[in-house]
């Protein structure tokens, strides 16, 4: 169910890893229409907990070798990611980060102004600067790619490898006999399977309460914007610390940005004034000379937020039902790693030992990722 | 400008709220088991349409029940929490 990033990767992964070729994807709508298409295509690994390093890590491994392997160009450009610090805290914060991505193994590095500066000149640098700069936490290897390239590479591989995509086909009801899943009912009719596993971020809670039970997931609009084109002016996939505003350029160079969620539980795919309000102030605030520009689109995506900011990859209280949910403001980075350890889990019928800690148990066990406390994401 | 209504200081700007947790909830004892602990702690119904939740107007400090539907943004009504829990 749900035909974005993370079900077409789990589909061609299933195809490609495991000679399981007999799947169906199932889409309410269009493929990639969700999420895939509304964030702001930052990929990266810079994660606080060695658990979360090692998905996100897994994750960007594979994004780097995507175009090749789907022979697909998904625009994969590793400019770089800077975490902008405005002040003493923020350094000692960005410090703490660096040193536990170095100690998982990741390319990270302390930036001091200076080096700051000299990767984004544009940011403020006047007397007056409520947030200025002190330094950064640099990872070389971030960058952006093309999201819509990454739902649609993933399509035609998988397709070329016999799974079906079935777009306009809402899942109504789950068929569960004996206590486990037997298939799902649909607009379209009855899709019987033993094995069935959601990646529908945004409608996580609804489809899990048709099959009787719950999440611990909450949803959230997150919203984005772009401005219109511009000559090349920033060359990093950019995030304030200060502001929460994280913002790259588009290779056809528009300002592609957005910040932290809407605070309000929402549903709707529009997002409310304040948090749009708090996002622009804070980009313009950082980039004075943007103020000149002019908003293209602003839209939302519905996002489901896990107490401790991590996704759930594992399999659900009901038997043949998989889940794949709970990746928050930050599931396109993890397309790749998402689908390759679903496609395991459900192939084999256990956990790939990246997967093994983001079972749903963790909140039973109390062994949570806290990645919202960890590494300050804007969660 | 969104605005929601707390029963004490009548119709107010949504940044002065903050979503607490869906209303209806049970606290646990020390005999629930961790599953029961885990229910009552993180997991949500987090219904798509109409809501009812506890919010906390920041401004007054006082938490309420309020009426809502998840995806309009509309308000169909607020009340106190202890009102709500005497009914």
């Amino acid at each position: 169910m749900g035909g974005g990033g993370h079900g077409l990767a789990t589909a061609y992964y299933l195809a490609k890893n495991h000679g399981i070729s007999n799947v169906a994807i199932l889409e309410k709508g269009w493929i990639g229409g969700g999420n895939t298409g509304r964030n702001t295509t930052a990929v990266r690994s810079n994660y606080f907990y060695p658990e979360s390093v090692a998905l996100y890590e897994f994750s960007l491994q594979l994004y780097e070798r995507l175009s090749k392997e789907l022979n697909y160009n998904i625009m994969l450009s590793q400019r770089g990611g800077l975490n902008v610090a405005h002040s003493e805290m923020d350094m000692e914060i960005a410090a703490r980060l660096v040193n536990a991505m170095q100690i998982n193994g990741i390319d990270a590095e302390l930036f001091d102004r200076r080096q700051v500066l000299k990767v984004v000149p544009l940011l403020n640098t006047g007397p007056n600067a409520r947030y200025p700069v002190f330094g950064g936490v640099w990872q070389g290897r971030a960058g952006i790619c093309r999201h819509d390239a990454v739902a649609w590479g993933y399509a035609r591989a998988a397709s070329h490898l016999g799974v079906d995509i079935i777009q306009n086909c809402e899942v109504l009801d789950f068929i569960i006999e004996g206590g486990a899943c037997r298939g799902v009912s649909t607009s379209r009719g009855e899709i019987r399977s033993d094995r069935v596993a959601m990646a529908v971020a945004g409608h996580s809670s609804m489809l899990s309460a048709k099959a009787g039970f719950s999440l611990p997931i909450q949803s959230y609009s997150l919203q984005a914007m772009v401005s219109e084109p511009v000559k090349p002016v920033l060359d990093t996939a950019l995030l304030s610390i200060g502001t929460g505003t994280y913002a790259n350029q588009s290779d056809k160079g528009e300002i592609v940005f957005g910040g932290g969620l809407d605070r309000i539980p929402s549903y709707a795919q529009r997002g409310n004034p304040p948090a749009h309000d708090h996002t622009i102030s804070g980009l313009i605030e950082m980039f004075p000379a943007f103020g000149q520009l002019k908003i293209l689109r602003q839209w939302a995506g519905i996002v489901d937020v896990t107490p401790d900011s991590s996704p759930i990859i594992g399999p659900s209280p009901i038997p043949g039902l998989y889940l794949d949910c709970g990746w928050g403001t930050g599931g396109f980075k993890a397309i790749p790693a998402g689908g390759w350890l679903l496609a395991h889990l459900m192939a084999t019928g256990s956990h790939h030992e990246i997967s093994k800690p983001f079972d749903l148990d963790r909140f039973t066990t109390g062994r949570l990722i806290d990645e919202a406390a960890g590494s300050g994401i804007a969660h | 400008m969104h605005l929601i209504c707390c029963p004490f200081c009548g119709n107010r700007d949504e940044t002065e709220f903050r979503f607490a947790v869906e209303a209806g909830k049970r606290r646990g004892s020390v005999s629930s088991s961790p599953d029961e602990w885990a229910k009552y702690l993180y997991f949500q119904n987090n219904v798509k349409g109409d809501t009812r939740e506890v919010w906390m107007h920041l401004t007054c400090g006082e938490l309420f029940i309020l009426s809502r539907n998840s995806v309009t943004h509309s308000i169909h009504g607020s009340e106190p929490v202890r009102k709500a829990a005497e009914a």
